[in-house]
Formats: structure tokens, sequence, C-alpha cells
């Protein structure tokens, strides 16, 4: 990535771009993901709070959504104040979101009937503005939609998540219509962390960034959030990137 | 039967007198516990029913069907047996309730002509002079009477058999009064010309709600439930109940519950009357909310949290809580969204999948007993090669909730397959002794 210009013409237009958008105080503050090759490709470091994004599974994850439900588990965590969930199939447990560090207490969950009083749910609760995060979890999300959600998230600076999750597999090519989301993800899951002794390892995940706007895709592998809701990355890929091996090398010599 | 006669049959028959004023003022009572329970149009039906309009108050509830079984059993439970019914109209809902609820029954929108056909005559709510007349006439089923021309039947018996035909069947309008006690706070405003429009309402709505909150701050109240009822010029009400989960007085807050559902409304005509009454309430005082001695707490959502549950029903709105059980799906409790904070939560040391799947679905294996998770494992037709497994997590059935749980177990393994996908499976059983469970294996979650 280049470095920014350190030019006064470009950070005026910055400036304006950033007023016509019209995105103010805390719709610009960003939640980081503590992981240091992800949020370099993030503009602003990090996930923006007042702004929407899409997270869905891959291949059988689209149906159960799974990963990608405990992925946003794991952003809402380490967010503040409490968090809406809103889904139609009442099938989380919340135990293991409670693994991933988001306590009982802080997640209120919503049943809607179906998905328009589902997406009405959504748009209210990030109209509301006291709340951490808005999880939504649903299949259809048209450019409409998704732009009320984004301008609603945007009015009170709440950070929402749309889960997508089918019904069936050949349902899950809708994930390549536009809509207004600010980012896109796609969680797939990987075989776990190797043990040295039988057993199943920490979970590992194949996360793409398909889409983000001001930035560019890109995709990682990375080891699933830990008590505090945080993802890592792979000890082998922290000690035999590249970039680490060059830090090491600039910090010794 | 005469009371002697009758304790001549029965050994130790007890005998009490009748009190009519008592019954009339005990249902009366019961009226009032449905107006805070159910619906904002809440009448007696004396000498021994109730009736309520439940227009917009049934998916609250979960539905008509649900909402009668519910409301059967909560009576059930206090000694009452009763049936109900729901109908298009007061007089087939009456009708349906004491002639056909087993206990109790839905008549579906415009069916109540069908239904109600072949009922006998006195479940037209007619004076029993008037049904003993009618069959001597040799009319025995409702049918029969609205089958034969009017004019012959109303020259003999009067107008009040082809009004109640007409109730019955929706044919003339018949509005419900509702009950109404001095204890409970209303406030109204007529109108000397009737309005219509969305906004007139709103803005009406606003005065009445700051007129209702200036009531209960006198009384150190706050509204748990608000009920603001339209008066028709046809004499017929439309009404919109608002609830919240703690007590309220903030008239913004009230108003925008209210003026969320007024496209719920259907003006007529116009509207002579509006009238706004706080059907539950409770004590409110004042709290100091911020200080700098403590952190700042958490934004306030129960604001949020009525206008959803307005929205969807409350009993679709909550949270979970641990409860101490080591059967998982035993292990979670739904708890209102606002209720306290305990604090408490799971214990963190076994891995457990984010779906948890209602009923757990069998899945053929390959596996070694007693105690090896299993080589391989189809599920939903897909067979899946076991790559690496962790278990087993042996969880004991509870003893003490079910006789046939005594020496019930479950072995719970957590395998990943050759791509990578977590699924959390168990065996029925302990893999040795045959009564601790049938020894065939099920998938009950997904791992993300």
């Amino acid at each position: 990535m280049s470095r920014p210009v350190d030019n006064i013409v470009v950070s005026a237009l910055r400036e304006r771009i950033q007023r016509l958008e019209g995105t103010s105080g805390r719709g610009r503050q960003v939640l980081p993901f503590g992981v240091v090759e992800i949020d370099r490709r993030l503009p602003g470091g990090g996930l923006t709070l007042g702004s929407l994004h899409e997270v869905a599974g891959g291949g059988n994850g689209a149906i159960d959504g799974a990963a990608a439900a405990l992925f946003s588990a794991g952003i809402a965590a380490r967010s503040k104040g409490k968090v809406l969930w809103c889904v139609t199939r009442p099938d989380l447990f919340a135990p293991a979101l409670a693994q991933v560090g988001l306590s009982p207490s802080r997640v209120i969950y919503v049943e809607a009937g179906d998905e328009k009083a589902l997406l009405a749910c959504m748009e209210e609760g990030l109209r509301h503005g006291g709340l951490g995060a808005v999880v939504g979890e649903l299949a259809r999300l048209s450019m409409t939609s998704s732009r009320r959600l984004q301008l609603a998230a945007e009015s009170s600076g709440t950070m929402g998540i749309a889960i997508r999750r089918w019904r069936r597999q050949a349902e899950a090519s809708d994930f390549g219509q536009p809509t207004a989301s600010v980012t896109r993800w796609r969680v797939s899951v990987l075989p776990s962390a190797p043990l040295p002794v039988p057993g199943v390892g920490r979970a590992r995940w194949l996360v793409e960034l398909i889409r983000c706007r001001a930035g560019e895709s890109a995709d990682f592998e990375v080891e699933a959030p830990d008590a505090k809701g945080r993802i890592a990355l792979p000890p082998e890929l922290v000690h035999g990137s590249p970039e680490a091996q060059a830090r090491r090398r600039s910090a010794t010599g | 039967m005469a009371a002697t006669k009758a304790q001549a049959l029965v050994t130790n028959l007890v005998v009490m007198d009748a009190d009519p004023a008592a019954d009339a003022e005990a249902l009366e009572r019961l009226a009032l516990w449905a107006l805070q329970r159910y619906a904002p149009i809440v009448a007696a039906d004396p000498p021994d029913g109730l009736v309520i309009d439940t227009t917009g108050a049934d998916h609250l509830h979960g539905g008509e069907d649900l909402m009668l079984s519910g409301m059967v059993n909560r009576f059930f439970g206090s000694g009452i047996e009763a049936r109900a019914a729901v109908a298009d109209t007061w007089g087939a809902a009456h009708a349906g309730a004491r002639f056909l609820a087993h206990p109790t029954l839905v008549i579906a929108p415009c069916a109540q002509e069908d239904i109600i056909q072949n009922l006998p005559i006195a479940a037209l709510r007619l004076d029993p002079a008037i049904v003993h007349g009618l069959r001597v006439l040799g009319f025995n089923t409702i049918g029969e009477v609205a089958g034969v021309p009017r004019a012959p039947l109303a020259l003999r018996f009067g107008p009040e058999l082809g009004r109640r035909l007409d109730q019955a069947l929706g044919k003339t309008v018949e509005p419900i009064d509702p009950v109404r006690t001095p204890d409970l706070i209303e406030v109204r405003r007529s109108f000397g010309e009737p309005i219509a429009a969305a906004e007139t309402i709103a803005r009406y709505t606003a005065k009445l709600v700051l007129m209702l909150c200036r009531v209960l701050e006198e009384k150190g109240l706050g509204a748990r439930r608000v009920d603001l009822l339209f008066h028709r010029v046809d004499n017929t009400y439309q009404a919109i109940r608002a609830g919240t989960a703690t007590p309220v007085r903030d008239a913004k807050r009230l108003t925008r519950l209210i003026t969320d559902r007024i496209e719920t409304i259907d003006p007529g005509f116009g509207i002579e009357i509006m009238s706004l009454t706080a059907t539950h309430a409770e004590p409110l005082v004042a709290s100091q909310i911020i200080s700098s001695l403590v952190d700042e707490p958490d934004a306030d959502v129960s604001g949020l949290i009525d206008i959803l549950g307005n929205r969807i029903g409350a009993r679709r709105l909550y949270r979970f809580a641990p409860v101490a059980s080591d059967v998982p799906e035993r292990s979670i409790n739904r708890i209102a969204p606002m209720a306290p904070d305990e604090g408490q939560t799971w214990p963190g040391h076994w891995p457990r999948p984010v779906r948890l799947l209602v009923h757990p679905e069998p899945i053929e294996t390959m596996a070694l007993l007693p105690d090896h998770p299993p080589v391989s494992f189809t599920w939903r037709g897909v067979r899946r090669r076991v790559r690496r497994a962790d278990g087993p997590e042996r969880v004991f059935g509870e003893w003490w909730k079910r006789d046939a749980e005594l020496v019930a177990v479950r072995d719970y393994f957590q395998v990943e397959d050759d791509a990578g996908e977590r699924y959390w499976i168990y065996r029925a059983g302990d893999g040795e002794h045959s009564e601790t469970g049938s020894h065939q294996w099920f998938l009950h979650g997904i791992f993300g």
C-alpha cells in the first residue's frame, strides 16, 4: 500500500469529501480487529462504527451461518453497550457466544416473524443509538433495504452487521448482488490448528474481505475469536511472514 | 328441581344461595383483569361470559389459537372452567363459545354464517319466552329461522329476533361498551367536528398523552400499558394499545409508541371522542441516574424494547440466562429483556456449538464402542470422514426431573471432517449398558 501523501491539497479534498458524505463524530470512529495485517487493509484502520457490514459463510456455512455468526459475535463483543441480535430461525446457542466474550446480559434477541419485520427491527435498533451493535440474520438484502440500514447506522453511529444466511446452497449466489454495505466478508472454515495430541485445536477460518468501500479486497487465514472476541493470525504465519521477518531485521539492525 | 329433591338424590350435597349481585361483581372484576392482560375493549357479558374485542391484539399473544388456549389454561389454573371462541361478530363468538367450543374454537373470517346455521335457537341471546315460542312453531336451529321471511316473525315476536340474527351474522354492528372503573386513570377529548386525518389524530394524541402524564405525575405513577380508544361517529370503537417494559411517564416516548400504530386505525366517517387510559400503572419515583462517582452506565434501551415489543410482541424479545444444567438444551432460559442482570454466565471450559439443532438429527456412524469417536458419519445424505475428534463429554440424565432419566447418559464428541467443518455429535447411552440409552448417534450442533 502507498503511504498517504502529505499534500495540503489532497488533505483538503479529503476533508471536503468527508463533509459531503456527512459522516460525523461517532460515524467516523472505527473498531480495529487488533490484527495489523487486517486493520491496515481497512480504511481508517478498522471496521467503521456507523455503517453496515455484511458477513456470509462459505460452503455449508452459507446455510448454517455458524462461522459467520461467531465472527460477528467476536466483533460485537468488542463493541461497547448492548447488542441487538435479530433472527428469524431461533437456533443460536447462547453459551457459544459467551465463549467469545459476548456475555448473556448484553445480548437482546429479537425473533422476527419474517425478513420484512426483521429489517424493520434492525433499522429501529440502528436508529436508537444506544446500542453497541445490531446483528441481523437474513437471506435477502436488497439495495433499497441495505441503503436504509446504512443510513440509519450513519445517523446514530451504531454498527450494523448483516449475517447472510440462505435456506439452500443455490440461493447463496445472491451474495454477488450489490448492496450499500461498507464491507462484505465471507468466512469459511478450515481444518483446525494442529495439536501434538489427538483432539480438535483452535478453529481456523479463511476470512475473505470481498468488498470494501475505499479499500481493496483481501483474504486472511485467521484463528477463531478467543474469550475476549479477538481473532488472531495463526502463529506460523506471524513468525513466518516476510513482513514480520523484515520488521525483526530492521529492529535488530 | 327442588333443593330437597336434589339433596335426596345426592348425599352430602352442599346447598348455597344464589347471589346474582356478587356474581355480577366478580364478573366485572374478571373483565378488568382481562382488560389489563389482553385487549383494550373488554366487557362483562352477564350472567356467565366475557366479551373481548381482540382486533390487533392476538399477534401479541402468539396468534388466535394460542391466545385462546392460553386464556382457557389461565382460567383453569385459577379453578374456572372456561370455553372460548373467536369470530367476526360478538353474536357468533357468543354462540360458538357456548355450543361448539371444546374448549376453544376459532371461526374463520366470514365463516360464521355456515357455522352457526346448525346451532339451536338458544344460541342467539334471545329472551327464553321467544325461544320457547319459536320451538312451539317448529323451529329448532338458527338456519331454519334465518331462512323464512322476517315480517311474520317480527309481527309475532317483536324486532328483537331480527336484530339478534343480523348481529350474529354481521349485518348490523354491535358495539362493545368497554368496562371502566373509577380508579383507572383516563383522559378524554370530544370533538365538535369529527376528525379523520392521521396528522390530526397524531396531534390530539400528543395532547392527550401530555394530560395523562400530568395526572400520572400527581399520583406518582408510571404507565405500563396505555389504551387509546376512538369512538367513531357510527357508534363503534377502534383502539390502540401500547405496553412498556418499565413504568413510563415520558410524554415523548408514550406518544411515539402510540403514533407508531396510527395506520392500523380506520376512522370511517370520523372520530368523535378520543379517550386515553392508563390500563396498568405502577409506582414510579424519581431516581438519580447520572453521577460522576460511578462510570457512565450503558445507554438505556427500554425505549427501543417498548417500540419493538409493541410491533412484534413482547414475548419475541428476550435474553438468555444460564441455568445450572449439563443438558445443553436445558442450560438456557429465556428471560425478559429488561430483567435485572445477574452477572452469571456458563462455565466456559467445554466447547459449545454456535448453532444448536432444536431436534437432534439421527446420523449413521461407524464407531468403536465404548468410548471412541466415530470414524465416519452420514448426515443428511452426505458421508463425512472424521479427521479429528475430541471427547467424550459425558452428560447424565437429570433423575430429579423424570424417572426415565435415572440412568440415561449422553456422550458428546466434537468432530472435524476433512474440509474442517466441526460438528457436535452424541451417542445416546454409554456404549456398554443398554439401559443407559439406545446407542444411536445424533448430530446436535454445528461449530463455527
